[in-house]
């Protein structure tokens, strides 16, 4: 990583471990070590185990369901369907709208019936397929488009309109002298953290519940599962524990009520734990959007409109469809300054798997889009696709077509530059190369034959945090102390740590600004206020802002103590565990501190944001983040296998916190961008999943994922904790279609679908397997029977 | 059933039912719960174990196949609270984020090097291809065994 410094902190403390360095993860021993918690690794005596019962049908009417064979199983301690919902029958988090378990009707494959407790996770399995349901089975909606039509059923009362929101800018009738088009499909691409959804419930004997579970945010989780359950919020604790990766797939429920529920009705602790197959059932997924653009330019290469129009499927229920809507309309153009726009951007309930949340979050799937757009108006105009998307780059003090002033910094122009100028790997020689290094690796396809190499440039830029008038906040407590003759920072928050390494950067903050090198980051639980979502690459700004404000707090205390003993003093700070005074050492914090603790909470709200009104005009975000990739590919265009040879990326992070794990989001971010440009997607057919499972959905290998070369800009965010934005979410926006385009530049294909598969690229026309030729037609018999093959 | 095993040099005994796999009998019933459970369907490697000296997905074995083998799990490996210079590299490198996939990784990436001490980028890669990671796009991982490859001995 080559860093371009554009600030520098004034004073850096002579703290170890403070913001800036590469600290390690406080949970990385245990970690390594095969010791550390996961959610689906609690255990306690006497405990039950859950297990749901799943609809197979993506629509039908439930008649009946009859438990009680399952209930006389020896080993089963409960069996409950929504009858013994105690309150809220319903859940979501804009919208609840999904039932805790089904009745009446299903809507999605997979949807939540029934749950047992039983004393050994196959005793569970087996009393589920105990229960019977009588279905009656309809018709189900099964894509987006007929669920806008007007004969289509009515999934919900409300209709099968989730949301729509309308972008209106400049003139809606802005006629253009180069005028290009495109339709862009995203496939339903799905988190797949690898720890399994799960956790564990303990009755407290007083009616209340303590959940200790994998999740996002745990005041969320709380406040739905006390909803449901009919108790007052406290008597709900939840507390994380080791989550196996999050990625948006853990920001709904999936497993809290069910265990709670099941814990209090047998009074025994219940743990859950999803396998993968029902794990691609129990959480929601990446959008599948189909996006029609128009893109008009003057002659010389200047945007003068962006026409699309989005549909998006948000599945059954509505999980933070609203929000991904609203976010897919406003960076449906880009980074660019877009003098007229018009997008509409549709939000439809079908019968599919619920979507929602994934990292990147509606910015995703119109990236893949405008980009496309770009480089097919390039190629139009004749110019060199980077001069086209510089020349058009967006700027602060202009506007964003929602409306709203783009604020300092927007390096679009930057990283794209910058991008471009990092060197390019060297073209090896094809021929005669380690199949390792070839597409189709080991299978042994090509050895060099028939390989095409092909560039491709995309940016992208997202919202950091929650947007459109949400009061978006986070609360920390610090504390100092001495314990053993040290002082010792004690970090208390809810927020999650789902491996991105928030636990590092929170202590990284305490050591900066309290100059104490003992910081302890405590496990996050609902004792302490909401810290809301690890999502939206939101952590380290507001949980990192309210750390950072407490610690100055209780500096502020430590100061005034200092003064008190020491008269006025001039340029008070603390390092290494001392108080300093201009610049000389002049007491220990021990000494100041005695045996006292000093605690502060602070409570950070971002600035506020504003919802869009009519016309998808305001002040919807509070801060946006940019990153710019390439993408060199290696094609083998006889069989479309593909070897991505090098990402490059350019991405501006305000301050680099902590430099490894900064790397690290940023690589891993590419890997699933990787993913959706070439291999992952739940494929649905009849509104079921086809492909539950690690044989079938693909997600990248270490041979799939090439190095990544990259250089971080720092132009600080002057609102932001160190001028800090965001980083998460950029590396899986624009690598994308940055991977795509260097497809359509080896193989001149049109690529208008991601994950872009082999068939695609060596151009198989899609028919339906009806007009494919029939084992018994006369067509089929020369097609590679085995004779024929034996014969040649 | 009864089923007598050595794990990590100890021996053990513990009930188990039919069907249980060795991954099951590990964590559940003799609460190693250091290798994990991504998929319980051996594509993610998450569960990797050796069984008498072999690298194996743990999920995938039957318990009664495990009767009097010897199995070492991820908790075997580091001596006390003396790391594997794997484990070492992993942490050195940045190669855990979430750490799920860390365990799993951290036995192949140990059975790589006990069978080729100085493994090319190419050989790392493929002897790692079971194994996979959600969070981290494997270049802390291939340059946390490169490491490892310097400093074991
Ligand atoms: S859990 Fe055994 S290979 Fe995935
Ligand atoms: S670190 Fe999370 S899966 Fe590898």
């Amino acid at each position: 990583m080559t860093t371009t410094p554009t600030r520098t902190r004034p004073s850096a403390s002579r703290t170890r471990g403070g913001i800036g360095e590469s600290v390690g993860r406080p949970d990385g021993v245990p970690k390594v070590k095969g010791e550390f918690e996961y959610s689906s690794d609690l255990h306690v005596e006497g405990m039950l185990w859950g297990a749901t019962l799943r609809s197979p049908h993506p629509h039908a009417n439930i008649r009946s369901i009859y438990t009680s064979d399952a209930e006389a199983m020896a080993g089963v301690f409960a069996v409950l369907t929504h009858e013994d919902v105690p309150g809220r029958k319903v859940y979501g988090m804009e919208i609840p709208d999904q039932p805790v378990l089904a009745w009446e009707k299903v809507r999605y494959q997979g949807e939540a019936v029934a749950l047992v407790a039983a004393d050994h996770p196959e005793t569970a399995r087996l009393a589920l397929g105990k229960i019977r349901v009588d279905y009656e089975v309809l018709e189900p909606v099964t894509d987006a488009e007929t669920a806008m039509s007007e004969d289509a059923p009515k999934l919900h009362l409300s209709g099968n309109e989730l949301r729509r929101v309308d972008v209106r800018h400049g003139d809606p009738e802005a006629a253009a002298e180069v005028v290009v088009e495109g339709e862009y499909e995203v496939g339903m691409q799905d988190q797949a953290f690898l720890g399994p959804e799960s956790g564990l419930a303990i009755p407290d004997g007083e009616g209340g519940v303590d959940l200790y579970i994998s999740t996002q945010w745990l005041h969320v989780d709380q406040d739905q599962v006390a909803e449901s359950l009919d108790l007052p919020p406290e008597m709900v604790r939840l507390t994380l524990s080791g989550v196996g990766g999050a990625f948006g797939g853990r920001e709904d429920l999936s497993m809290q009520i069910h265990a709670c529920m099941l814990a209090l009705h047998t009074s025994r602790p219940v743990k859950m734990v999803y396998g993968r197959e029902e794990s691609f059932h129990g959480h929601v997924h990446r959008h599948p959007a189909k996006m029609r653009y128009e893109h008009g330019a003057t002659r010389d290469g200047k945007l003068t409109y962006v026409k699309a129009n989005l549909i998006f499927d948000g599945g059954a229920y509505a999980s933070s469809s609203n929000a991904v809507c609203l976010n897919a309309a406003t960076f449906a153009c880009g980074p660019y300054d877009v003098p007229n726009a018009r997008i509409e951007s549709h939000m439809l309930y079908t019968n599919n798997p619920p979507c929602g949340a994934m990292r990147g979050f509606g910015a995703v799937q119109v990236c893949f889009a405008h980009e496309a757009q770009m480089d097919k108006l390039a190629e139009k105009l004749g110019m060199d696709p980077v001069d086209l998307r510089l020349k058009n780059a967006i700027e602060p003090g202009m506007k964003f077509p929602f409306g709203q002033e783009v604020p300092y910094p927007a390096p679009v122009r930057e990283i794209l530059g910058r991008v471009r100028e990092i060197p390019m790997p060297d073209e090896q020689e094809a021929m005669g190369r380690d199949l390792r290094e070839l597409p189709g690796g080991v299978s042994n396809t090509t050895h060099g034959e028939g390989v095409r190499r092909g560039v491709g440039y995309a940016v992208g830029f997202k919202n950091i945090g929650f947007s459109a008038g949400f009061d978006d906040y986070s609360t920390a407590r610090i504390s100092l102390s001495i314990e053993d003759g040290e002082p010792v920072v004690r970090v208390y928050t809810a927020a999650a740590e789902v491996g991105q390494g928030l636990v590092m950067v929170q202590a990284q903050i305490a050591r900066t600004e309290l100059g104490v090198e003992n910081v302890v980051v405590e496990a996050a639980d609902t004792r302490t206020g909401s810290a809301g979502s690890t999502s939206a690459s939101r952590q380290s700004y507001v949980t990192g802002a309210a750390v950072k404000e407490a610690c100055e707090k209780v500096r502020e205390r430590i100061f005034e103590l200092v003064r008190d003993e020491f008269g006025e003093s001039d340029e008070l700070a603390i390092e290494d565990g001392n108080i300093i005074s201009d610049g000389r050492e002049i007491a220990p914090l021990m000494e100041i501190l005695d045996d006292g603790e000093i605690s502060e909470i602070v409570e950070f709200h971002h600035r506020a944001t504003h919802p869009l009104d009519e016309n998808g005009q305001g002040d919807a975000h509070f801060q946006f983040a940019f990153a710019a990739h390439r993408a060199v590919v290696e094609v083998d265009v006889e069989l479309g296998l593909v070897r991505v040879v090098e990402i490059a990326t350019t991405q501006d992070v305000g301050k680099v916190i902590n430099p490894k794990a900064l790397e690290g989001q940023i690589e891993g971010g590419i890997a699933q961008g990787l993913g959706l440009a070439l291999m992952e997607e739940i494929r649905i057919q009849d509104g079921e999943i086809q492909n539950a499972s690690f044989t079938d959905y693909l997600i990248p290998t270490i041979l799939d994922m090439p190095p990544v070369k990259m250089e971080i800009l720092e132009l600080a965010d002057p609102e932001a904790p160190y001028g800090l934005k965001g980083v998460g979410e950029p590396p899986t926006i624009a690598s994308t279609p940055a991977i795509v385009a260097a497809l359509r530049n080896a193989t001149a294909m049109e690529l208008g679908r991601i994950p872009v598969r082999p068939e695609h690229i060596i151009g198989i026309p899609k028919k339906p397997p009806d007009e494919l030729p029939q084992p018994e037609s006369s067509r089929y018999s020369g097609i590679g029977r085995l004779e024929d093959r034996r014969e040649t | 059933m009864k089923l007598r095993l050595m794990v990590n040099g100890e021996s053990r005994e513990t009930e188990v039912r039919e069907g249980e796999s060795l991954l099951y009998v590990l964590r559940e019933r003799l609460g190693l719960f250091g290798s994990k459970n991504a998929c319980e369907q051996g594509e993610c490697g998450s569960c990797s174990v050796y069984l008498d000296g072999e690298l194996v997905c743990a999920c995938l074995v039957l318990a009664g196949q495990a009767e009097g083998s010897e199995v070492v799990t991820v908790e075997g490996l580091s001596e006390g609270e003396r790391l594997h210079p794997v484990q070492e590299a992993f942490l050195e490198a940045g190669a855990v984020q979430c750490g799920f996939c860390t365990p799993g990784l951290i036995v192949a990436a140990h059975d790589l090097l006990s069978r080729n001490s100085e493994p090319t980028e190419a050989e790392v890669r493929e002897a790692l291809a079971g194994n996979l990671c959600r969070c981290t796009g494997y270049e802390k991982i291939l340059t946390a065994v490169q490491m490892a490859a310097e400093t074991t001995p």
